[in-house]
């Protein structure tokens, strides 16, 4: 198997085994569409991979990303690992994790609840990891993945 | 067990001796109230009652069980007629409100509307409905009302009948009868069946569960027959509602299968699922179940303001 080349980065951060389909999605939730750094954005779809049969890979330069940043991976992309990379060296290597309580990222799918129309920072509990399920704080609706995806 | 400030707002926050702590500390009041007459342990005290969509009944029994209480009642009934038409935010107006009182009950049209003046506010918040969501004291008077009917809740074959499906009452009263080992008729137009999350809830909270369209098949069975109205503001679609619209009316006809001891609940206000001629059998406790709202609420608020 050829192994396929992608330019390196000097500093920033790659996103690794995320799922195959899913890399586009990662670039819109961190919106790297609109990188205000002018870093490049890399991103390669369908890479074989050893653990995931197929990935995708998004290398972002001269970006680091916040905790919230890698909450809204692991919604997207659970099976993901973030590298940090300084000097072109790995520097950190962690998986992503969805946490207990995702806070402030997530928009609730209930049209009529109070989140929607009061200045209020929206939280969900994760009340089943696989497959994905919250439950709004206020309103006390559960969303699946679909639904998760689609509010990000 | 010290309630002082706790707020009341969905009844998943209620565990099984919270329950118990409210439906024994309302027997308590009910009791004393009976002897005196008049109760003086909120004496002082200001119930705020926001009523930011309309529901007289629930804003009656609220007022009652603090004027019951010795405390006195300050609020409004329609958002139109408050500050709110002018488009302030139901945080400001709960900040503003918390200044004049010591408890707020609130009803409001959107869900999680109580949970987040909970938030905003320091003093006591009472849920008394949001959206289709919560409502939990009419699940605490619906127990009450069952513990009083039949001294316990263990060991009753309860029936849940008509709009299981959008039925907030319904579901919140299913949730909290999941603490006790009782069995559950969901009895409902196939198109109106319980969510089958709350099902499976139920199921893996150990309840027998049976689902049926069929009244007459199993209202032998039955201690408790719990009847929901099939309301129409809650259908998403008009079509919908008049396929299942008059799907049951509980009358004597019916309710000649039935067991000796079955008690008939309904949360009121009914249109046609319960024939008028029901009211004067022994089977009917919907009024009974009216009235013990009040205690109920006593309880809650005399809790949450600390003083009983
Ligand atoms: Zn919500």
């Amino acid at each position: 198997m050829t192994e396929l080349k992608v330019s390196a980065i000097r500093e920033g951060t790659v996103i690794d085994h995320i799922p195959a389909g899913k890399g586009l999605k990662v670039i819109e939730i961190l919106k790297l569409g609109r990188l205000s750094n002018g870093g490049a954005v890399l991103l390669a779809i369908n890479v074989p991979s050893k653990k995931l049969g197929r990935k995708d890979i998004v290398k972002v330069e001269g970006k680091f990303l916040s905790e919230e940043e890698v909450n809204k991976i692991a919604l997207v992309a659970p099976t993901a690992t973030v590298n940090i990379i300084r000097d072109y060296k790995v520097v950190e290597k962690f998986k992503v994790e969805i946490p207990d309580i995702i806070e402030g990222i997530l928009r609730c799918a209930n049209p009529n609840c109070i989140t929607h129309y009061e200045y209020v920072t929206t939280k969900f509990y994760v009340i089943s990891r696989e497959p994905l399920k919250v439950r709004c704080h206020y309103c006390e609706r559960t969303m699946e993945e679909e639904e998760i995806l689609a509010n990000l | 067990m010290d309630w002082t400030g706790r707020d009341v707002i969905s009844i998943r926050d209620f565990s099984k001796e919270d329950i118990e702590f409210v439906l024994s500390t309302a027997e308590r009041l009910e009791r004393e109230l009976k002897e005196k007459g008049h109760l003086e342990y909120a004496k002082g005290k200001i119930l705020a009652t926001l009523f930011f969509e309309p529901s007289t009944r629930t804003r009656l029994s609220f007022e009652s069980a603090m004027h019951r209480l010795g405390g006195s009642v300050i609020g409004f009934a329609e958002a139109s007629t408050s500050s709110v038409k002018k488009g302030e935010s139901l945080r400001d107006t709960i900040k503003t409100v918390e200044q004049y009182s010591d408890v707020i009950v609130i009803r409001h049209p959107k869900e999680g509307a109580a949970r987040l003046a909970a938030e905003v506010a320091e003093v006591p918040v009472i849920n008394a409905g949001d959206g289709s969501n919560q409502h939990p004291t009419q699940t605490l008077l619906d127990l009450y009302t069952i513990k009083k009917e039949f001294s316990k809740i263990d060991g009753l074959k309860i029936g849940l009948l008509g709009d299981l499906k959008y039925g907030r009452t319904v579901h919140s009263l299913a949730e909290a009868l999941a603490f006790y080992d009782v069995e559950l008729y969901l009895i409902s137009p196939e198109m109106l069946r319980m969510p089958k999350h709350i099902v499976e809830e139920l199921k893996e909270r150990g309840v027998k569960v049976y689902e049926t369209s069929d009244l007459e098949a199993v209202i032998g069975e039955l201690d408790v027959l719990y009847v929901t109205r099939i309301q129409r503001e809650r259908f998403p679609d008009e079509q919908e509602y008049l396929k299942v619209k008059g799907s049951y009316q509980v009358n004597c006809k019916v309710l000649e299968k039935a067991k000796e001891e079955l008690r008939v609940m309904h949360p009121l206000p009914r249109v046609d699922e319960i024939h008028p001629e029901v009211d004067k059998t022994k089977h009917a406790i919907y009024f009974r179940q009216v009235f013990n709202g009040v205690p109920v609420r006593m309880a809650l608020l005399g809790l949450v303001l600390g003083v009983i």
